[in-house]
């Protein structure tokens, strides 16, 4: 659900630590009710620019802008409108669940009754609801961010900034946290999100932002991103029996690898190109087991952009 | 800022501090422990007049339980990752710290009183009028208050590692107890002791004991209470400059 005015709005922000420009001139807007990816490497300016974000640091030059509300001039205002799970943003170990999200309740002025039934709400869907009167020390790793992002959440936000939200965590917390901030963007929030997880991105952002050594180099939908340097698609199939490449050879198949049991058939053509492995396991007489076309990928783009090697 | 979400801010800060700090071994030690050790390891063995030596040891009981919790909580919560959430609340820094101060001057005001308590029924320490005992409770909200906030300037340095505010804390807070007249009175000190003297916050408090307690006195009450506030403001605006400044390091 988009709307007219954007969520977030980034105006020339620097920041430098010493001689060092960690964040250099970034400019970008993030639509209302859109899940906005912000990529980069280690060390790109990822994490500065989301402090900026969330007035934890003040930019040297530039100005941020939430819901309308500049952080710098009205910064309480601007942080009620948002739920941040920072990178390293642990929640209390000492108190339990239910405590923890009573505090964060409170910070944002929530009353008790309210905080309460949302508490009930967030604990059940986060499958937090046995072990909310333990201290969160007792908790998995997975369970305390979930109880973090429950914590972030607590007000109902309009925007929701998370950054690394799913690091290191099982697949089944990944799921639920994942979910979640579907369920956040359903409702109408605005989703800020970084993460090193490409495949992630690439599946739940509408628009990606790649950041490198501190300047943006690409902002676009994963779609166009993914089809700006690679115009070659590939075919993965599986046969019943071993194939060889020259077997599968034509003109319009730029490249072929054998990996393990499957066939990856790089070409511009992927229509003529299933057409020809159909035609040549029918001749042949193999069983095709599977068969999958993949596009250029987000991370070939990601590397590209950021300079790395695959 | 708004009042409203600048108190609420303070008290569930505090609240929190409070649940969570308190018992902490280090707290336990520096703020409980360790001035009753300093008392016994002077009293016991000597002849002295405990009665002329209370104020004293009152004043440093309330030093040391005000400005032990505040050094810590700031490097805990870089230290354990917290720090960060705590940030992304709607609340400034000043909030934060006035936070952690409050939790600081309740500590301190508790376990004053509780000396205090002791030593009217026990060691049949008297205050001598009713106004006295308005003033002792001024002097004691208002010691809280200063050293409470010491505590806080003390955890402005960016580390997260405990162990080192605590070493700056001990190297700026043990100094003070031997030149603020707890162990020789102010009024036998002379010269440039005197002089050093002045340059302690702690001074004002044990003269105001003093004067409440003995009756011996040396300063104005007004300049005692003028001094604690100055200083108090002076600590404030200091380790809230010094947080900002620090804000991002260690996190």
């Amino acid at each position: 659900m988009i709307r007219d005015s954007p969520a977030i709005e980034v105006h020339n922000i620097t920041k430098r630590f010493g001689k060092l420009v960690a964040v250099n001139n970034v400019n970008f807007s993030v639509a209302k009710g859109e899940i906005f990816g912000f990529l980069g490497p280690n060390g790109a300016g990822k994490t500065t620019t989301i402090r900026m974000l969330t007035g934890i640091l003040i930019p040297d030059a530039g100005r941020v802008i939430i819901e309308g509300i500049d952080m710098e001039k009205d910064p309480i205002r601007a942080k009620m409108k948002m739920g941040i799970i920072p990178e390293i943003g642990n929640v209390y170990v000492d108190l339990t669940t239910r405590q923890n999200l009573l505090l964060s309740g409170r910070f944002y002025g929530l009353s008790k009754s309210t905080i309460e039934k949302r508490s009930e709400e967030m604990l059940s869907a986060l499958g937090l609801s046995e072990r909310s009167d333990d201290p969160v020390r007792t908790c998995s790793k997975g369970m305390k961010q979930r109880i973090s992002i429950a914590c972030a959440i607590i007000h109902e936000p309009c925007v929701l900034l998370l950054d690394e939200p799913t690091e290191g965590l099982d697949v089944q917390s990944r799921r639920l946290i994942i979910d979640t901030i579907s369920k956040m963007n359903d409702k109408g929030s605005t989703i800020f999100l970084t993460t090193h997880n490409i495949e992630e991105a690439n599946r739940l952002c509408k628009k990606v932002c790649i950041i490198n050594k501190g300047k943006i180099v690409a902002i676009n939908t994963p779609e166009r991103l993914k089809n700006t340097f690679d115009k070659t698609q590939s075919i993965e199939v599986a046969f019943n029996k071993h194939v060889n490449s020259e077997l599968l050879a034509s003109t319009f198949i730029s490249k072929i690898d054998i990996c393990g049991d499957k066939v990856h058939l790089y070409t511009n053509d992927p229509d003529r190109t299933v057409k020809h492995v159909v035609s040549l396991a029918e001749k042949n007489g193999l069983r095709i087991l599977s068969m999958t076309t993949c596009g250029p990928s987000l991370e070939e783009a990601f590397i590209k952009l950021t300079g790395g090697k695959k | 800022m708004n009042f409203s979400i600048l108190s609420r801010g303070i008290t569930i800060t505090a609240e929190k501090n409070i649940r969570i700090y308190y018992k902490k071994a280090p707290v336990i030690i520096f703020g409980i422990l360790f001035p009753l050790f300093m008392f016994i390891s002077f009293y016991i063995g000597r002849d002295i007049d405990i009665i002329r030596f209370f104020p004293g040891f009152l004043a440093m009981t309330l030093f040391f339980t005000a400005s032990s919790v505040g050094p810590l909580i700031t490097p805990w919560e870089k230290q354990a990752g917290t720090y960060e959430r705590l940030l992304s609340y709607p609340v400034k820094v000043i909030t934060i710290l006035l936070g952690d101060v409050v939790a600081g001057m309740l500590f301190g005001s508790v376990i004053t009183i509780l000396v205090l308590t002791v030593g009217i029924l026990i060691l049949d320490v008297s205050i001598f009028s009713t106004i006295n005992i308005v003033i002792l409770a001024v002097a004691v909200i208002l010691g809280c208050l200063c050293f409470a906030s010491l505590g806080v300037l003390l955890a402005s340095p960016s580390s997260k590692a405990p162990s080192n505010v605590m070493m700056l804390s001990s190297l700026v807070r043990f100094p003070l107890i031997f030149i603020s007249g707890i162990f020789v009175p102010l009024g036998e000190l002379g010269g440039f002791g005197l002089l050093l003297s002045y340059l302690s916050p702690l001074t004002y408090l044990v003269d105001i004991f003093n004067a409440c307690l003995n009756g011996t006195g040396i300063f104005p009450l007004a300049l005692d209470i003028m001094a604690l506030i100055l200083f108090t403001s002076i600590f404030l605006a200091v380790a809230n400059l010094f947080h900002k400044r620090n804000l991002a390091k260690g996190l």
